[in-house]
């Protein structure tokens, strides 16, 4: 299927600050793509100038098969956006905000009414839909939210950090609801600090770092990119840790990572489940009996960290840990 | 067309409801103006005295004159609420152009100062305050203060455009209505001004405005013997003036609403 979105060095500068420097992203039909990055990447400042909000300093994109500058009004008549903060009127109950969106789409009062009532009953609002949105928790004000950026049907979503703030349970929620959108048909283009979330999401992933892209690729290709399956094992003695890095130096790679003060020790395994077995008996041979002795496989997390490097690791310390 | 029509009905919708649902607003602009009417009526109505004529006639022309001009801060400070508002940006991901969103807001504010007027009127009335023209002429009256109410929120709009933020906002439309307003004959009759001051007074625009709106009422007795300036045939510029106002403020906000929104 051709392409929802195609950007081709998108530019846009604050004064002389450049948030986007040039970016260049596709998404084809019917396909989720996550972009990832830290706070201030330039991930709003990408997502809005794509669902025309923002003027292109630089470059061109095209949305839904028009180019966002010359012809933003069809653009807007086939994509939904949710921004990174809620866009609904707090003065007006969940069934008048989507009632009004409805209508501002065009659709004839009995039509906007029916698709107000569905999607009410879809995110589960019904029974708050007469109150003031501004009554309430930010997790329903988000699926209001949601609910309003999909009254047109749209062809192409925009979600920018749809779930940040929002406690598991919401998040799941929301998670199912995007979901249900695209085996609909909906391509969807999603700004996440989440990793899991690009994880569970995405198909395809762009980390985007100081307005460029960092990295591309399918989930798993930039899993892999940080290395491939590892095995992880924990000693129950520290005396033990010399006798199982030197069983195990044998069938890793590379050198051993240890970690002395933990006692674990990991090696990427290339050969699955042959090199676990040899490391098993390896580790018997040598009297290691492990704590723990497992599987580890890289998460996203991984990836953002070894790209981004450095530089955010203490911001981003409670994500996981770096491996650079 | 119709099109630019339905789309500003629904977001009138959206303010009205908030009107309603936020009376404090509804009732301080209501309440203000009345009393602006019963304390000047009375209180200056007893210590200005007009050759041939009760203050309060003279007074009323001008009094909604001023409620009026409170369309540039209502409507200054409500497009900066809608700007800092995230609502903006959904506003802007539909398939609406930006004229219906400012349509809808500068009308609900007119209709706000429209209410005062009524009220105005009732109170205007209980304190002895008569029209004295033909019921077409007092219409046209109302119909140039309309005018006037509309051409002020667009100025108004745009200046809340321009500025964004209400600690800005506020002063400068101060700044703007205080002299329109008391630099004017609105309140007071320009005779007993010395000449300097009558001259700025009578080249106010909002003068020509007030004695137009005070022929059509038939409350220019006091003051058509006067023979200055702004009230040998003041109609025609008062109509030309506040239609220019809205002709240059409307395209100018539409545009600044563009550009505010799209950073
Ligand atoms: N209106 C603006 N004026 C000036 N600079 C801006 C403006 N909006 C964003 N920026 C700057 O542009 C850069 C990118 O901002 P942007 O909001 O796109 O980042 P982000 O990836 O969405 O961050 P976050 O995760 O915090 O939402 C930042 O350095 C930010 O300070
Ligand atoms: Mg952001």
């Amino acid at each position: 299927m051709d392409n929802v979105i195609q950007a081709e060095g998108l530019r846009k500068n604050y004064g002389d600050r450049l948030a986007v420097r040039s970016v260049d992203l596709s998404v084809p039909g019917g396909s989720v793509l996550g972009v990832l990055g830290p706070n201030g990447a330039g991930k709003t400042t990408l997502v809005r100038m794509l669902a025309t909000l923002l003027d292109v300093d630089g470059g061109h994109a095209e949305v839904a098969g028009y180019d966002v500058t010359r012809h933003p009004r069809k653009v807007r008549e086939r994509i939904g956006l949710t921004g990174q903060y809620a866009a609904v009127d707090s003065r007006l109950t969940a069934r008048e905000n989507l009632r009004l969106i409805g209508r501002l789409h065009h659709l004839d009062r009995f039509a906007a009414e029916r698709r107000g009532e569905e999607l009410l009953r879809r995110f589960d609002l019904l029974d708050a839909a007469d109150r003031y949105v501004g009554t309430y928790s930010g997790g329903m004000r988000r699926r209001v939210d949601l609910a309003a950026s999909l009254i047109g049907e749209p062809m192409v979503l925009f979600l920018d950090e749809p779930t940040t703030g929002l406690d598991p349970a919401s998040r799941q929620v929301l998670w199912d609801s995007i979901t249900e959108q695209v085996e609909a048909g909906t391509s969807v283009l999603l700004t996440t600090q989440y990793l899991e979330e690009a994880d569970r999401l995405a198909d395809r992933v762009v980390v985007i770092d100081e307005g460029s892209v960092a990295a591309e690729g399918k989930p798993a290709e930039l899993k892999s990119r940080v290395g491939g399956e590892r095995l992880r094992v924990v000693v129950r003695e520290r005396s033990e840790l010399p006798g199982a890095i030197s069983a195990l130096a044998p069938i890793a790679p590379e050198e051993p990572d240890v970690d002395t003060a933990t006692g674990e020790v990991s090696i990427e395994l290339r050969n699955g489940v042959e090199s676990l077995a040899q490391a098993a008996e390896a580790l018997r041979g040598a009297g290691v009996e492990p704590d723990e002795f497992g599987l580890y496989r890289p998460s996203l997390d991984d990836v953002f960290l070894s790209l981004i490097g450095d530089r955010t690791v203490t911001e981003q310390s409670a994500l996981g840990k770096a491996r650079t | 067309m119709i099109e630019l029509m339905n789309d500003s009905r629904a977001l009138l919708g959206r303010h009205i409801r908030h009107l309603v649902r936020m009376p404090e607003k509804l009732i301080s602009m209501t309440v203000m103006p009345v009393a602006y009417v019963a304390v000047f009526g009375v209180l200056f109505g007893s210590a200005i005295s007009l050759p041939g004529a009760e203050y309060h006639d003279y007074l009323m022309a001008g009094i909604f004159a001023q409620t009026m001009l409170m369309n540039v801060s209502g409507t200054g400070l409500g497009v900066a609420d809608d700007l800092n508002n995230g609502l903006v940006d959904r506003f802007r991901s539909l398939p609406i152009t930006s004229t219906p969103v400012m349509i809808a807001r500068t009308t609900s504010n007119v209709l706000l100062t429209v209410l005062s007027s009524i009220a105005m009127s009732v109170v205007g009335f209980a304190i002895g305050w008569r029209t004295e023209a033909g019921p077409l002429s007092v219409l046209g009256g109302f119909g140039l203060l309309l005018l006037l109410g509309i051409g002020m929120a667009w100025l108004g709009a745009w200046l809340g455009l321009v500025l964004r933020s209400p600690e800005v906002i506020n002063p400068v439309t101060f700044m703007v209505i205080m002299p329109l307003t008391f630099l004017s004959n609105a309140f007071i009759p320009l005779n007993g001004l010395p000449s300097w001051l009558r001259t700025i007074c009578q080249w106010n625009p909002l003068s020509v405005v007030v004695a137009a709106c005070r022929k059509l009422f038939g409350n220019d007795i006091a003051t058509s013997q006067a023979g200055a300036l702004v009230v040998r045939n003041p109609e025609p510029r008062a109509l030309l003036l506040t239609v220019a106002l809205s002709a240059i403020m409307a395209p100018l906000a539409v545009r600044a609403y563009r550009k505010a929104a799209a950073g």
